[in-house]
């Protein structure tokens, strides 16, 4: 952990990281509960990525995110009530009801969807990427996409020419070990998904994704060298994620062990940050409560919002099919 | 032929240079369109029809791409969602499998998905048909493919001045939409005004009025459908010949005007028949006009099989004037 980096920001990181953490909590808890519908992919865990790499984004940047996508929302600005509005499906969601978890979005921040499809989202990030220079703006596409979706043909594509344009694009791969119930080591032949990258004429680098700074250092120079015109870098942030691939229990597979699950809470990138905070005197324990504090009346006042809101309407139905 | 000839020009061009007109125009009249696809900028793709544009709008406009449909349909896709408006090309539509996926699950959802935040004005040209010995993975005709798609509007342009205009009418949609070319009719000369015109997406064309029989002719049949018409005229058969042109939406309206009045009708498509476009037009008909009808739907396709490589065999396989006529006479009792 250096210091260049300034306190603002860091706190900032910080406040980004508690509310994706108290949100999925709470997400996690209302689909256990059956109060929200269909299936829900939890971020808990990896917040030090999405949020080390939004603090240096503008809501002119544009992001495509995953299945796993509400901590990419959250990071990138996205509101609570709306949010919780989605995943009960009602009209006053982000998407009016009609996309959910898998599809929640908000375009004035530039976020341009979460995604159902594994690997659906580097080739769309690659087009905004496109448009960007196209269009002679300053603008840079981000896209987070898993170690699973790096064995799909939709990223090799989209890496390809985003070198090949020299596009303002960052390929940020969360490597969390796993794609759905599979282990990495069972899906492919590499350790490092950045090793890919200089097939396709672009650096790889490789980051602690449970150190929220180091994330913030180096998706600071793959933004920048974006920004610059100097094309795309695929920044592989090793992470994990704590509950499983669907909710928090999820189906109950015997796909990992308890051990390795605590193994990486211990290094968790929240209390992680919150020590930092402490120990350089940026903040403190209470004001750091506060934030928790804060947060979760957010939560609250999110899931009441989305409860007392109104389902859409069945004239809803054939809307948004075309413009 | 009501509106082919509207301006009265009498100009002439193949339908590979409408294709070109229409692009050109787009690209004059659009600031944030642009061209991608493979061999679309040096080579002006390998049919010729953006022969010259790389010339007259340089490198920012036109560009050639990897042999990367996905990538190609993912540009398109994103491009347009912040703030272009793409013309991507599909060299064949039989490499609709290749990007199926930014096709089906990102283009044709994306607005609906999000609730109407996101508006994709995508237009993608690709290339159908048989005829040209191509064989089984460069010949198809995969329309119904993408006619189930809601999200996606498919247009199935058949002449040179309908090529043009529909290519314009695509481009300056706020919708993703699918122009629909073939490479056999690439050099069918027919009249093209100059200048920026608009075929309407959703309307058909009666191209030749009748009075007792109907046939509904998509694509490159239409002109096959022409060849027959003439041909059933001297069984005392008066045809009226629809060219559909816009399969999503569909112009229902228009061919049930006309099965009210003629009683008796038949659609014809390149496609393989099972399950083709022909099957839906062949239910609406029924639905909409079943007390109209003196005869069973009758449909025209191909057969069940992939698309054969021999002339011997090709010749057989796309239907023709000849295998229309002799199914009408089969469906007319003659």
């Amino acid at each position: 952990m250096t210091a260049d980096i300034s306190n603002k920001t860091l706190i900032d990181m910080h406040r980004r990281m508690v509310r994706i953490r108290l949100f999925e909590e709470a997400a996690g808890k209302l689909m256990e509960d059956g109060k929200v519908p269909g299936a829900l992919h939890l971020y808990v865990g990896q917040e030090a990525v999405a949020s080390g790499v939004m603090v240096h984004l503008t809501n002119k940047d544009q992001v495509t995110s995953t299945h796993r996508g509400h901590g990419h929302l959250i990071a990138k600005g996205g509101q609570f009530d709306k949010m919780f509005a989605e995943l009960y499906g009602k009209s006053t969601g982000y998407c009016k009801g009609k996309g959910g978890s898998m599809h929640i979005c908000d375009l004035e921040l530039g976020m341009l969807g979460a995604n159902g499809i594994v690997g659906g989202g580097p080739p769309i990030a690659m087009g905004a990427g496109f448009s960007a220079k196209f269009r002679k703006t300053n603008d840079v596409a981000v896209t987070f996409f898993g170690d699973g979706a790096s064995n799909e043909g939709a990223f090799h594509e989209a890496a390809n020419m985003a070198a090949l344009f020299k596009l303002p694009v960052v390929f940020v791969c969360e490597n969390n070990g796993y794609g759905e119930y599979t282990a990495q080591s069972n899906h492919q032949a590499i350790v490092d998904v950045a090793d890919r990258a200089p097939g396709y004429g672009m650096p790889g680098v490789i980051v602690d994704g449970m150190d929220a700074i180091a994330v913030y250092e180096a998706a600071g120079e793959a933004v920048a060298r974006a920004r610059a015109g100097q094309g795309p870098t695929l920044l592989e942030c090793k992470t994990y994620r704590y509950y499983d691939h669907v909710g928090v229990r999820g189906m109950g597979l015997k796909y990992r062990s308890d051990e390795e699950v605590a193994l990486w809470q211990e290094r968790d990138c929240i209390d992680r940050i919150e020590a930092h905070l402490i120990e350089q005197g940026i903040s403190t324990q209470r004001k750091l409560e506060n934030v928790h504090k804060s947060t979760l009346k957010e939560v609250h006042e999110g899931i009441a919002f989305a409860e007392a809101s109104p389902m859409p309407e069945p004239s809803a139905l054939l809307e948004d099919v075309y413009a | 032929m009501a509106e082919a000839i509207a301006d009265n020009s009498e100009r002439e061009l193949p339908y590979v240079r409408a294709i070109t007109e229409g692009v050109r125009e787009v690209l004059l009249e659009q600031d944030n369109s642009f061209v991608a696809g493979e061999d679309v900028a040096g080579a002006g793709s390998v049919y010729g029809y953006y022969a010259g544009l790389l010339d007259e709008f340089g490198p920012e406009r036109i560009y050639d791409t990897p042999i990367s449909e996905e990538g190609i349909v993912g540009l398109g896709v994103g491009a347009s969602a912040t703030g272009c408006r793409p013309i991507i090309d599909l060299m064949f539509m039989d490499f609709l499998g290749e990007c199926m996926d930014e096709v089906a699950n990102q283009m044709a959802k994306m607005r609906y998905m999000f609730g109407g935040a996101a508006t994709l004005p995508l237009t993608m040209l690709t290339m159908s048909g048989a005829g040209a010995s191509l064989a089984a993975q460069h010949s198809q005709s995969l329309e119904a493919w993408i006619c189930h798609l809601p999200g996606l509007k498919v247009v199935q342009p058949t002449t040179p001045y309908d090529a043009k205009g529909m290519i314009i009418a695509a481009a300056r949609d706020d919708n993703p939409v699918i122009v629909v070319l073939n490479k056999m009719s690439l050099g069918l000369m027919g009249p093209v005004p100059e200048g920026p015109y608009e075929i309407p997406i959703g309307k058909a064309n009666v191209v030749r009025p009748g009075t007792n029989y109907t046939i509904v002719a998509t694509g490159r049949m239409l002109h096959e459908a022409l060849k027959a018409a003439t041909q059933l005229t001297e069984l005392g058969i008066d045809t009226e010949v629809i060219d559909p042109r816009s399969l999503q939406p569909f112009d229902t309206a228009t061919v049930v005007e006309s099965v009210k009045k003629t009683h008796r009708v038949m659609v014809v498509h390149e496609a393989v028949r099972f399950g083709g476009i022909g099957a839906e037009i062949a239910a609406q008909i029924q639905e909409d006009a079943f007390d109209y009808l003196d005869a069973p739907v009758a449909r025209v396709g191909a057969p069940f099989s992939p698309v054969p490589y021999s002339p011997a065999l090709e010749s057989i396989y796309v239907p023709s004037a000849k295998s229309i006529v002799a199914e009408a006479k089969k469906q007319l009792g003659l």
